[in-house]
């Protein structure tokens, strides 16, 4: 059994592997493939400093995410993820609920599994709907964008981590009495913006670990 | 040929990349659903999982409609179509899209109809800026994994406390984000509260299924407890934020 166990999670990164290269090689072709057609090139001026004023922060701000992320994420997860996006916001929330109703450990074989299934469910779910939305949006357009349901959308991440924190937090609060109050501390006092989520993940996932390693090695834990 | 950015070719090109995420997806649930079962593990169990990780991915997937919406009246259909069905988002394909435009000195959402040039330049600072998940990934994904393992042979007990305190940290991050207007509230501005009262309305929902199911024991209420309170603390957000928007 344990053979086939790593023969699945070899497969996995073999099968991950060959598609993340091909979906990248597919994405980087669709700006060539439009110049073609178009007879055109990119604005060599416009495009040099695009990118330098663009790709340095979102290549650091993906490089600590991919490192963040890979570990709860699972390997199959994380393949899809990495393609699909919305992980903070969607993928990542989703595959922990079915953790969670599963019943079964992150670091275990069925834990890879299970997140796998959320995270593609939820992946074909997302494709499928903004397919349906692009087919509709003539009509569609006047209702997603009426001002009654615009707090609705706005709100998501708070309605989101609502459910997930209770869940989490009540599970781990031992080691989740810290991290709260620093990023309480931060979001509150020290003027960081909804736009500074994204940064402050790792440091309260390093400074989470940093706190329970402590806890752990007292025998609070 | 004559460019526009709502050109059918944009379209079908944009569709054939789209089957592809697709099929990407289908293909890995395809393999994890073969791999549950040669586990043994529960078909009805796996079953209420898809059907609420459906759920939940509902709202979500609606609100990048929305974004999809917004961004087709500067960009066309199509290319947020794409965007926002691969790793993006609203906010970061307006940054790409405003940098590129003032890289050739225009300005986002001035810009009566793009032509060829700009639009390809668009495209290219999009995609190589957001481009290094999708490669780092399979760098760093086996490393990463075995290193978990490792840690695992060695000490189970604090493999599990590690990957809660992952995940307690991330969570934590964005609690913090719920309240990151709320100083205004000691000013007397009261729209600092609104995401503070949905996250609460949210964290209720959950403690009231929790509650139910350990009532009536239906385990069945565990299944929608996540998208119930993701979608009753979205509603909450309409007269929470008529009240004190």
């Amino acid at each position: 059994m344990m053979k086939n166990n790593n023969s699945y999670i070899e497969k996995v990164y073999s099968w991950g592997n060959k598609w993340n290269i091909f979906m990248m090689i597919l994405l980087l072709a669709f700006p060539f493939l439009v110049s073609i057609i178009f007879n055109t090139s990119p604005d060599w001026n416009g495009l040099f400093k695009g990118l330098v004023a663009t790709a340095p922060m979102y290549w650091a701000v993906g490089v600590v995410e991919v490192i963040t992320y890979i570990p709860m994420l699972g390997a199959g997860g994380s393949y899809l993820s990495f393609v699909t996006g919305n992980i903070s916001n969607l993928k990542l929330p989703c595959a922990l609920g079915a953790l969670e109703q599963a019943g079964v450990s992150a670091d275990s074989e069925e834990g890879e599994v299970i997140s796998t299934i959320a995270i593609a469910v939820s992946s074909i779910v997302t494709t499928v709907i903004i397919i349906i939305g692009v087919l509709l949006i003539i009509p569609l357009q006047p209702i997603l964008q009426s001002p009654i349901l615009q707090p609705a959308f706005n709100q998501i991440l708070p309605a989101l981590f609502g459910g997930l924190g209770v869940v989490f937090i009540s599970k781990n609060w031992k080691i989740s009495i810290a991290p709260i109050l620093l990023m309480l501390i931060l979001f509150i006092f020290t003027g960081l913006g909804s736009g500074e989520v994204g940064i402050m993940v790792p440091v309260g996932v390093v400074f989470t670990i940093a706190i329970s390693r402590i806890m752990y090695k007292k025998g609070w834990l | 040929m004559n460019f526009s950015v709502n050109h059918p070719i944009l379209f079908l090109i944009v569709g054939i990349i789209i089957f592809f995420v697709l099929a990407q997806s289908v293909f890995f649930l395809v393999k994890a659903l073969k791999r549950a079962k040669e586990l043994g593990m529960d078909t009805k169990k796996i079953r209420k999982i898809i059907i609420s990780a459906s759920i939940f991915t509902i709202a979500p997937a609606v609100a990048i409609v929305v974004s999809v919406i917004a961004l087709a009246k500067d960009l066309g259909i199509a290319l947020p179509w794409l965007r926002l069905s691969v790793v993006g988002s609203m906010s970061y394909e307006t940054i790409a899209a405003t940098n590129a435009l003032s890289g050739m000195g225009l300005e986002f959402g001035k810009v009566a109809e793009l032509n060829a040039t700009q639009f390809v330049t668009i495209v290219f600072v999009m995609t190589i800026s957001i481009m290094v998940g999708i490669w780092l990934v399979p760098v760093l994904c086996k490393k990463m994994k075995t290193g978990l393992v490792n840690m695992k042979k060695k000490d189970a007990k604090w493999l599990d406390i590690f990957q809660s305190a992952m995940f307690i940290g991330m969570i934590s991050a964005f609690v913090g984000f719920v309240f990151c207007d709320f100083s205004g509230v000691f000013k007397g501005q009261t729209q600092g509260l609104i995401p503070v009262l949905v996250m609460a309305v949210s964290a209720v929902t959950m403690l009231i299924c929790g509650a139910l199911m350990k009532l009536t024991k239906a385990r069945w209420i565990n299944d929608y407890a996540l998208p119930a309170s993701l979608i009753i603390g979205m509603a909450s957000a309409i007269p929470i934020t008529s009240w004190l928007g």
